[in-house]
């Protein structure tokens, strides 16, 4: 029989793109993770580069093999569909996301044992939690 | 002077003639997309020998597995592989899910354990990649965050990509949606279990293995 644990709280760490736009790979996933193992959701204002996808994902693994409990994260990422745009819109796109980095993109990271699901379609996102 | 001219054209017009032999093709995706069930059809059809076990238990592969020199003739023309099994890869592991397949508790525990494992190598195995398959199941929502952080790591790494949806023999199953989701890449729809499309997947194969 698998008991279901029912959340007494939830907070969400907003997390601006400022505030880890100096940081490396493992300082950035570290910080994250951090959050996450503190139950808390984060809304990354921007999204990670897929090499830090990546390194989160790995991290995560070797922390669900050492911490009891967590059991791994939940990770979505919500962007503005331009491939329907102008030549134009998409080439502004481009430029500003190299100029400032990737900021219109949301990047929603949370506990697997809260939240349950990301529901994901190209226009709206659900957080399914437990 | 000419003795150099020479050798540097030979060496040259070999590369461009040489057949490319052991291309190291990863199969990539989240778990229970069906990896090893196409990596055993491909080696049973080339090889007579299978690759790995498959289960509907997920997490069933959770170690690298590979065959080499798996050389597949088709149409006349030949193709020299390294076909690379990957655990599935997932952002979660919860032993508890594994007991509703009816495992026991330290089995499913133990399970849980190897197979985060898994998903580390799996990532670790990316960069030794020639080309990769990503193996998706066509009758599940493709916009997944592992799949799209998958292909954003082949996207950097230059690695090519071919993207299968497995399964279409399921009646959710919905390849459109899959092409839908990728436009930028050659979709392929088959049901390995039941060897349904495979003649198409072969012909991607060769595409992809021309991007090497």
């Amino acid at each position: 029989m698998i008991k279901e644990k029912k959340i007494k709280g939830l907070q969400i760490h907003v997390m601006q793109h400022a505030e880890v736009k100096e940081m490396g790979i493992a300082e950035r996933v570290k910080k994250i993770l951090g959050l996450v193992l503190g139950n808390k959701i984060v809304i990354f204002h921007g999204r990670l580069r897929a090499e830090e996808e990546a390194r989160l994902i790995e991290d995560t693994m070797a922390m669900v093999d050492h911490i009891k409990n967590f059991k791994g994260i939940e990770l979505a990422v919500i962007e503005p569909d331009i491939r329907e745009e102008s030549l134009f819109v998409k080439m502004k796109y481009g430029l500003a996301k190299r100029l400032v980095g990737d900021n219109s993109a949301l990047t929603v990271i949370g506990p697997a044992s809260i939240v349950k699901e990301i529901k994901k379609d190209p226009k709206k996102i659900e957080l399914m939690l437990k | 002077m000419i003795k150099m001219l020479k050798m540097f054209s030979k060496r040259i017009l070999m590369s461009l003639f040489k057949k490319k032999e052991n291309i190291k093709v990863g199969f990539y995706g989240p778990p229970n997309s069906g990896k090893t069930t196409l990596a055993n059809t491909i080696c049973k059809d080339w090889t007579g020998e299978e690759l790995g076990m498959v289960s509907r238990v997920p997490h069933e592969t959770r170690n690298v597995q590979f065959k080499e020199k798996v050389e597949i003739k088709y149409k006349g023309k030949s193709l020299i592989l390294k076909i690379v099994d990957t655990p599935g890869i997932a952002t979660k592991i919860d032993y508890e899910d594994f007991l509703r397949y009816g495992l026991k508790k330290n089995d499913a525990k133990k399970r849980a354990k190897e197979a985060t494992q898994g998903i580390i190598d799996s990532i670790k195995w990316l960069d030794d990649m020639d080309a990769v398959v990503i193996v998706l199941d066509s009758a599940e929502n493709p916009y997944s965050q592992v799949n799209i952080t998958i292909i954003g790591n082949l996207v950097a790494r230059k690695i090519p990509v071919l993207i299968v949806g497995n399964k279409i023999d399921l009646k959710k199953a919905n390849v459109k949606r899959l092409e839908a989701a990728f436009p930028e890449y050659d979709v392929v729809g088959i049901a390995a279990k039941d060897r349904i499309n495979m003649d198409e997947f072969y012909e991607s194969l060769f595409r992809l293995a021309k991007k090497v």
